[in-house]
């Protein structure tokens, strides 16, 4: 790589769903690779099943640790009205990763709004420039790797196919930041979710 | 453990703020550290609980927490308190006082503020306690300063003899950033030397103390002007054209979006270097101050006559950003989204709701069908207060649910106590909540208290507490009983229900607002996050679709494992499900069966 690379990617979903651990993944790959990285994260009151983000930046060096509107080169949904909600950070050319899963929030099963329909297809179409779309079912790819909470692993390997980034880095920081017991299960989730765009980008 | 885990095996390690601080302290050699949780400060105590060469407690609140460092301190150890900002109101009272006797072993305060409240009651502004209680302030805007100024501050400490303050916001807190550890330094503990003039402040002392306070604060300010107090500034001269003064999460926003403007970056908030900030705004055409919440910076340095613009182009309300500062200083930026955001569906919001299992959600169901009015304290069960169970009034401060309990009951003429209760969780009573029921007792309320005791501190992560039976390390610890308390305080009724169980809530609570005098029912079930949880993952429930109706009175228990199909159905999450079988009790069909029921 001549030009150091940069990138802004915005982990969004549920609380509860694994963003925190995919955000110290991706700060352990920009260690290894050597680039400055800043991982914001939210605890506290939104854990429990609010709206959650977890920022990402990683470059030559990095002031803000949060990614501003139409700053994200991905956004990595964990599930689809989270997508919508956030998708107006990412930039003209990025790409926008959606685990195909529908959680109705409480504003939603109480009726006081409704889960908006079709939300890949209108991501999709509504996209600007070369922004691309790309959705899966990260969950049922992590059920059969090991175990669902590998979901987030799922979306990491699907985002990897999408950069320059060594799979073998990710490889390092999954054993890295996962005790060992836990290590197959998310290197062969990994592995999925990179097949997944792989079988993708063919078609 | 002499290093924290190091993420990549190289020298920088990828630190949270209070990971960073906690690794500070270590290697400042601090001895004791005693908090209460609260977000966003939690994880520094809990990281600083990792280093066996650190005493580290739960403190019962911010108040104990912070004598306790104190008292260590006047043993001659070095000693932290870690606080939110809320937590700082609490523990005011030591503070105020510290700063008149000083310190032995250096002690620092540190305070972690929540502009944008994500998960806090109010947006206050830390930095006013810097001034009012006459303390050195650090402010660090990133990982690595949150290290170096947790070691800077405990120099500090010792050498002006003074509690010294570490000021944080929830994006430093909770940010990761690189960090290259240091040594742990041997910091022997000093002797402790009895000195009634210096620690025992009583008004002839404190008189005399006072005017040591005043001078400490001249030494510190005409030692910054000279340069003597390391990490307190730094200049960064660039274009003439525009100049910045800015500390912590603020100075990383300038840097990105202004990166011609000359910057001083504060380390060090209070006191400030007047004179050489004087000198920085005279060199520069445009001089703006930037800080986030209160204009605390402009108002000093209006204050020394030096002019500037800060709050006018602001705002004083939550967090600052790039696209708040471009909206300010580079009005022509242009954004090239990947959607143009007024033309997609509007998200329904998602607001934060009770965890599946959660031991609240069946007592505030009960709350519900009583139409009670109900004064609210502080914790998970807040959320109690949201749909679907509506069931909460008032929520103030840690602990003040059962004095506002005991207010409406008197003003009422006991009328209130048949119709309202108060509702408060177990770390939650223990911090302050216990002063109160004493007050209520002794001062004839006729008022309920319900404790929600899940035996464990849940918003902030988890946190043991007296009634845990654990300590910090989840080690056996001695558990109190909060049945034997009331009962010492004077409550002659007290009532233990399973909040699982809303007809047994609904009869308890109906029986204990007639009684009266005070009642207090304990509700008692632990949190279904902490192991081993609440019920066994073979009894998750499961659907009988030949008994359902598709009437959804389950689904409108709000459940996060529990979700309306497309064709009415309940679909049960089988990895969510906690087992808690309170859907199964709302079900008047007998649709729903826990596994070993099925």
């Amino acid at each position: 790589m001549s030009q150091p690379l940069s990138l802004n990617i915005a982990l969004v979903g549920v609380g509860g769903q694994g963003t925190l651990v995919a955000g110290k993944l991706l700060g352990t790959v920009a260690n290894l690779l050597g680039l400055d990285v800043k991982v914001s994260e939210v605890h506290g009151m939104s854990q429990r099943g609010g709206s959650v983000i977890t920022y990402v930046r990683m470059a030559e060096t990095v002031a803000s640790p949060i990614i501003e509107p139409a700053q994200a080169d991905f956004i990595l949904s964990f599930e689809e009205l989270e997508a919508l909600r956030w998708a107006y950070l990412l930039k003209s050319g990025g790409a926008m990763l959606v685990n195909n899963l529908q959680i109705p929030p409480a504003t939603v099963s109480t009726g006081v709004a409704k889960y908006p329909q079709d939300i890949v297809s209108e991501l999709d179409q509504k996209a600007l420039g070369q922004s691309k779309v790309f959705s899966f079912d990260a969950q049922k790819l992590a059920d059969e790797a090991g175990s669902y909470r590998a979901t987030n692993v799922v979306m990491l390997g699907a985002m990897s196919r999408l950069t320059e980034i060594d799979p073998d880095i990710f490889a390092q920081a999954i054993n890295l930041v996962f005790p060992e017991k836990l290590r197959a299960v998310n290197h062969k989730a990994f592995q999925s979710g990179s097949d997944i765009i792989k079988y993708k980008c063919e078609f | 453990m002499d290093k924290p885990a190091n993420a990549a095996g190289l020298d920088r390690q990828l630190l949270l703020g209070n990971e960073a601080i906690a690794r500070g302290a270590f290697e400042a050699g601090v001895k004791v550290i005693s908090s209460y949780p609260g977000t966003p400060s939690t994880e520094i105590t809990v990281n600083a609980a990792k280093y066996p060469r650190i005493y580290t407690e739960w403190a019962t609140n911010e108040k104990v927490g912070l004598e306790v460092a104190y008292g260590a301190s006047l043993g001659g150890g070095r000693a932290m308190s870690c606080m939110k900002h809320v937590g700082l109101n609490v523990a005011a009272d030591p503070l105020f006082t510290a700063s008149y006797t000083g310190v032995n072993g250096g002690l620092v305060v540190v305070v972690a503020d929540d502009p944008g409240m994500h998960s806090s009651q109010n947006e206050q502004d830390s930095r006013h306690y810097a001034r009012a209680a006459k303390l050195m302030m650090f402010e660090p805007a990133d990982s690595q300063e949150c290290l170096d100024m947790t070691r800077q501050a405990f120099a500090l400490s010792e050498q002006y003899d003074t509690p010294v303050m570490l000021r944080l916001t929830t994006r430093i807190s909770h940010s990761r950033t690189q960090v290259t550890v240091g040594e742990p330094q041997e910091q022997p503990r000093r002797p402790y030397v009895k000195d009634m003039m210096k620690y025992v402040m009583m008004p002839g002392m404190a008189i005399k103390r006072h005017v040591v306070v005043e001078g400490r604060q001249s030494q510190i300010s005409n030692d910054l002007e000279t340069g003597l107090v390391p990490g307190a500034f730094t200049i960064s001269r660039k274009s003439a054209k525009l100049g910045i003064l800015t500390s912590g999460m603020a100075y990383q926003y300038v840097r990105e979006a202004l990166p011609d403007a000359s910057v001083f970056k504060l380390g060090l908030v209070y006191p400030l270097p007047i004179e050489q900030i004087r000198a920085f705004a005279d060199s520069v055409e445009r001089f703006v101050v930037v800080e986030e919440l209160d204009p605390f910076i402009e108002t000093e340095i209006k204050a020394a006559g030096i002019a500037c613009e800060g709050k006018s182009l602001f705002t004083l309300q939550g967090e600052y950003s790039i696209a708040l500062l471009n909206k300010v200083f580079n009005p022509d930026t242009t954004l090239d989204p990947a959607y143009d955001a007024s033309a997609l569906t509007p998200a329904p919001g998602r607001p934060p709701v009770m965890c599946a299992g959660c031991p609240h959600k069946g007592l505030f169901m009960a709350l519900n069908r009583l139409k009670l009015t109900v004064a609210g304290d502080i914790g998970c069960y807040t959320l109690g207060a949201l749909s679907p169970t509506n069931a909460m009034d008032a929520c103030l401060c840690m602990g003040a649910s059962v004095g506002m309990a005991h207010g409406l009951d008197q003003v009422t003429d006991h009328e209130m106590a048949r119709k309202s209760v108060a509702v408060i969780g177990d770390s939650t009573f223990l911090h302050t909540g216990v002063s109160s029921l004493i007050n209520s007792v002794y001062n004839g309320s006729t008022s309920t208290v319900i404790i929600l005791d899940n035996s464990i501190t849940g918003m902030t992560g988890h946190q043991q507490n007296a009634a845990s039976g654990l300590d910090i390390h989840n080690q056996p610890a001695p558990e109190l009983d909060l049945e034997q308390l009331c009962r010492a305080i004077g409550v002659r009724s007290i009532y233990e229900v399973d909040p699982a169980d809303i007809k047994a809530c609904v009869k308890v609570i109906k029986q204990s607002v007639e009684e009266p005098n005070v009642t207090v029912i304990i509700a008692k079930r632990p949190c279904a996050l902490i192991p081993p949880g609440i019920g066994k993952k073979e009894e998750v429930v499961k659907l009988d679709r030949d008994k359902c109706t598709r009437c959804q009175a389950c689904i409108k228990i709000m459940c996060p494992a529990l979700l309306a199909g497309p064709d009415g159905y309940p679909q049960i999450d089988p990895n969510i499900c906690n087992a808690c079988h309170l859907c199964t009790r709302v079900c008047n069909f007998g649709a729903l069966k826990g596994g070993n029921e099925a």
